[in-house]
């Protein structure tokens, strides 16, 4: 059985169930532990970077859509300096998000010695 | 006079070719396909695990391309194998048959960009070829199509995403003129597919901040428009850095959305910074980012620089070699032929050919489906006008070009639903009103100027009040499903909520992965490309075979013989057998089986009965008397005529065969011989008969008369009729009968 985000099982999504309004956003969104089944799947396939996405985004799939906008904008050239990438890699840590947050504090080492920083 | 060119080469000046540009190449522009002299050196350093040195820079100088690649894009445990393998030998096993898919990659997994760039470089045409069609992730090929038009029309957006996956296309890519309007046509071409097809995957490609809450509010399924470049200046000067892609990788992965990166050759060239590297190598950077990223697939062979990559020598072979970084990286590949190269049909046709033989994931990244003006990206490589040719490609080669015939009829019915729903729905919703007018002409439509009424284009307010509703209210695809639901359409509305219950499984984020007609994922994982040589690998199955051979055009013997029915009257009579004639001036006219029973019209569109008054007017011009005979027993035209010779008292005989060829014979010449011969029949008329049988007069008479030529055509004739031709051969042999003998035939005047 495949859940929802919201924890609905993914074969209720019915017309039925549609018709009577019963369906909302968080039950067509993926939940993370299907992302990690499929960096499971990816790893299986020769891809293990692949993996290594699907596992960022079950962080992300945690977060609310503006946060990840957000996320994208901070690393972005020249949109953050070093501590507001810290700050942010702080925050995603606390998501919990620690594999976003090592990406975040990849970048801003990058970011310093390339002039990327705000 | 002394400068101009002579006459031919001033005529080879005006030819189509001649309109595009061709460069020297130019190292310092990095104006050269493959192997430029300053692309670095292969090299690998590691220490303690870790990549300290790549393509000659050490890790203390290395930019944010190289930060990324080396940390999290190179196997290290096989690393020190693969950069040590010689490049030939490396080459060698991309196209060994007898070396498996999966060595390759991971061999590949372990090489530098500058290695991997070197290696692809040595694989000549016919290899490329050979290398894709083992290479590429998924089994089954498959194609994308661009919808767009000039007004952002939604009616027109459904009614043609209707007809892209009528014609078999399993992504649809939109855009827009109007950066607002971007919501309004992600939801038009959503409810078009869906109208005619399960599991059609569909983007609307617009800035990368915009598309992803696109993407993340479910009005599109997967997204492409994520570019990568081979340098960082470029890179930011695209307002991005491989760091923020990667996060905007996971962004889409976490809802559910497919996506897939884009570079190509020549980007980096056309923004000034390819820092006189070569095309490939530059690529090579961008398609081992793309695998450090994490992305699934990469959309390249020179996107929007695909013009400028065939500039140089070697570029469309460039092109090509992309593609096959890709496929080698275990990435899902959208190969190109996208953005026109040429306007030549026979230079986009060979920059094109080989991938459609050896099939890729996506043989087009973008198939103009509709007309070139409409196009917002632009004119594709192939285009509407070109669906015909693509679909008779595929069955001239037996491939599997992603393309199926859609029946005019079907056509026809999908795009006026798909109008229909599309207007139903917006009115449901409260974001627009069109009228049935408006409905009609959109079914209707080769492209948008079809859409215009007494000077008048829709109102373009109406398309962005559209969008602005769509995203101030927050609509998603569950209330454009629920529309559909209210509206009638619920097949599509299921469509639509199959396609958000995907995101929820997330089978589609593997590799390369589409949905077949019955919501199958197809990819890496379930449909893994298993080419290990002849009898391998991806075949159409029978309904598969059955859809590429079954182009509309295909014509059978019973087609023809309908044909020629409606054509039949009673006008032409056997009286009875047909004796030896003894009048000198009698020429006899000797008909071929079938005419008149089974064949009515010539080859011209002429009748076989007007064919055959003007043949009789002619003699008669000469003061001959005309006999009309049929010769059941010879399918022959030189045996037709010579009988008919032979019957004739003058001794001069015109033979006519149903397809309208007719000759002039006299009975003391052998059968193969004749006076005059009229062999193309497709473009004789009726004054090509009427002299015809004026000169059968002047011969009977004893004359000497100025020879009837053929007609000249330098059209594919042959071509045209050739397959005609052999149903009508059918048709006169089913009348053949040699025991019926000659009859003399009565034709009314």
């Amino acid at each position: 059985m495949t859940r929802a985000f919201s924890g609905r099982d993914a074969e209720e999504l019915t017309l039925d169930r549609l018709a009577r309004d019963e369906l909302a956003a968080d039950d067509v969104r993926i939940h993370p532990e299907t992302l990690e089944h499929q960096a499971a799947v990816a790893e299986q396939h020769a891809n293990p970077q692949l993996a290594a996405n699907f596992r960022r985004a079950a962080e992300l799939a945690l977060m609310p859509e503006d946060e990840v906008m957000a996320l994208y904008e901070a690393l972005r050239p020249h949109r953050a300096t070093a501590e507001e990438l810290e700050a942010l890699a702080v925050r995603l840590e606390a998501v919990p998000a620690p594999l976003s947050a090592t990406l975040v504090r990849e970048a801003a080492s990058v970011y310093a010695r390339r002039g990327l920083l705000r | 006079m002394a400068d101009q060119p002579v006459g031919r080469i001033r005529f080879m000046d005006q030819q189509r070719v001649n309109l595009d540009g061709f460069a020297h190449e130019d190292v310092g522009l990095g104006l050269i396909a493959m192997n430029s002299p300053h692309d670095p050196a292969p090299s690998l350093v590691l220490d303690g695990g870790r990549v300290v040195e790549m393509d000659g820079r050490r890790v203390e100088d290395f930019d944010s391309l190289d930060e990324l690649i080396a940390t999290h894009g190179i196997d290290v445990t096989v690393a020190e194998e693969a950069m040590a393998l010689d490049d030939v030998e490396f080459a060698r096993l991309f196209v060994d048959p007898g070396v498996p898919r999966a060595e390759v990659v991971r061999l590949v997994s372990g090489t530098t960009p500058a290695k991997l760039a070197r290696v692809v470089s040595m694989l000549r045409p016919a290899e490329l070829t050979l290398a894709m069609t083992k290479l590429r992730a998924r089994r089954t090929p498959s194609n994308q199509a661009h919808v767009t038009n000039l007004l952002d029309d939604p009616l027109l957006l459904a009614a043609d995403a209707a007809t892209a996956a009528a014609y078999g296309f399993r992504e649809v890519e939109t855009t827009v003129p109007v950066l607002a309007d971007a919501p309004s046509n992600a939801v038009a071409v959503t409810l078009g597919a869906a109208i005619a097809s399960p599991g059609v995957l569909v983007q609307c490609s617009v800035e990368e901040a915009m598309e992803l809450e696109m993407g993340i509010r479910g009005l599109v399924s997967y997204a492409e428009t994520v570019s990568l470049y081979g340098t960082e200046p470029v890179f930011v000067d695209g307002d991005d850095t491989p760091y923020s892609k990667a996060i905007l990788a996971a962004a889409y992965a976490s809802r559910g959305v497919k996506m897939r990166v884009t570079s190509g050759a020549g980007a980096e060239l056309l923004m000034g910074g390819a820092e006189q590297c070569s095309m490939l190598y530059l690529e090579s950077r961008c398609v081992s980012l793309a695998r450090a990223m994490g992305v699934q697939g990469v959309q390249n062979g020179g996107i929007d620089g695909a013009s400028v990559a065939s500039s140089v020598p070697k570029g469309v072979r460039g092109l090509m070699a992309e593609n096959v970084m890709v496929m080698a990286r275990n990435l899902e590949a959208c190969t190109g032929n996208d953005a026109l190269m040429s306007e030549s049909d026979v230079r986009r046709t060979s920059r094109t050919l080989p991938i459609l033989l050896a099939g890729s994931d996506y043989v087009c990244s973008g198939f103009g489906s509709i007309q070139r003006y409409d196009n917002m990206f632009g004119p594709s490589q192939w285009n509407a006008e070109d669906i015909d040719d693509w679909l008779a490609m595929q069955r001239d080669w037996g491939v599997d070009g992603g393309l199926r015939t859609a029946s005019p009829a079907e056509v026809g019915r999908l795009r006026r639903e798909a109008a229909e729903a599309c207007r139903d729905v917006y009115r449901y919703l409260g974001l627009a009103d069109f009228t049935d007018e408006h409905v009609d002409l959109a079914v209707d439509a080769v492209g948008s100027k079809d859409l215009v009424t007494d000077g008048h284009e829709p109102d373009p307010m109406v398309v962005l009040g559209a969008a602005q509703a769509i995203r101030s209210s927050g609509l998603g695809s569950i209330e454009v499903a629920k529309a559909l639901l209210e509206c009638g359409y619920e097949a599509a509305a299921q469509r639509v909520l199959e396609m958000l219950g995907a995101r929820v499984h997330g089978d589609h984020l593997q590799t390369a992965a589409i949905f077949d007609e019955s919501m199958q994922v197809l990819s890496l994982v379930t449909d893994p490309n298993d080419y290990a040589g002849p009898g391998t690998g991806y075949e159409p199955d029978a309904a598969r075979q059955a859809e590429i051979d079954g182009i509309r055009q295909a014509r059978g013997v019973e087609d023809l013989r309908k044909d020629q029915a409606s054509h039949a009257d009673d006008s032409l009579r056997v009286i009875g057998a047909a004796a030896q004639g003894s009048d000198p001036r009698e020429v006899v006219i000797g008909l071929s089986p079938g005419v008149g029973r089974t064949v009515w019209q010539t080859l011209s569109g002429l009748t076989v009965v007007d064919a055959i008054h003007e043949l009789l007017a002619g003699l008669e011009e000469e003061g001959c008397i005309a006999r009309l005979v049929r010769v059941n027993g010879s399918l022959d035209l030189g045996m037709v005529g010579l009988t008919a010779a032979r019957l004739a008292g003058s001794g001069i005989g015109i033979g006519l065969q149903g397809k309208g060829t007719a000759l002039i014979h006299r009975r003391d010449l052998p059968p193969l011989a004749n006076l005059e011969l009229y062999s193309m029949a497709p473009i004789l008329d009726r004054s090509h008969y009427r002299l015809l049988g004026g000169n059968a007069g002047r011969h009977a008479k004893g004359a000497t008369p100025v020879p009837a030529r053929n007609p000249y055509t330098d059209e594919a004739i042959e071509a045209r009729y050739h397959t005609r031709v052999v149903s009508l051969v059918e048709l006169e042999r089913r009348c053949l009968d040699r025991a019926l003998g000659n009859e003399d035939i009565e034709v009314d005047r």
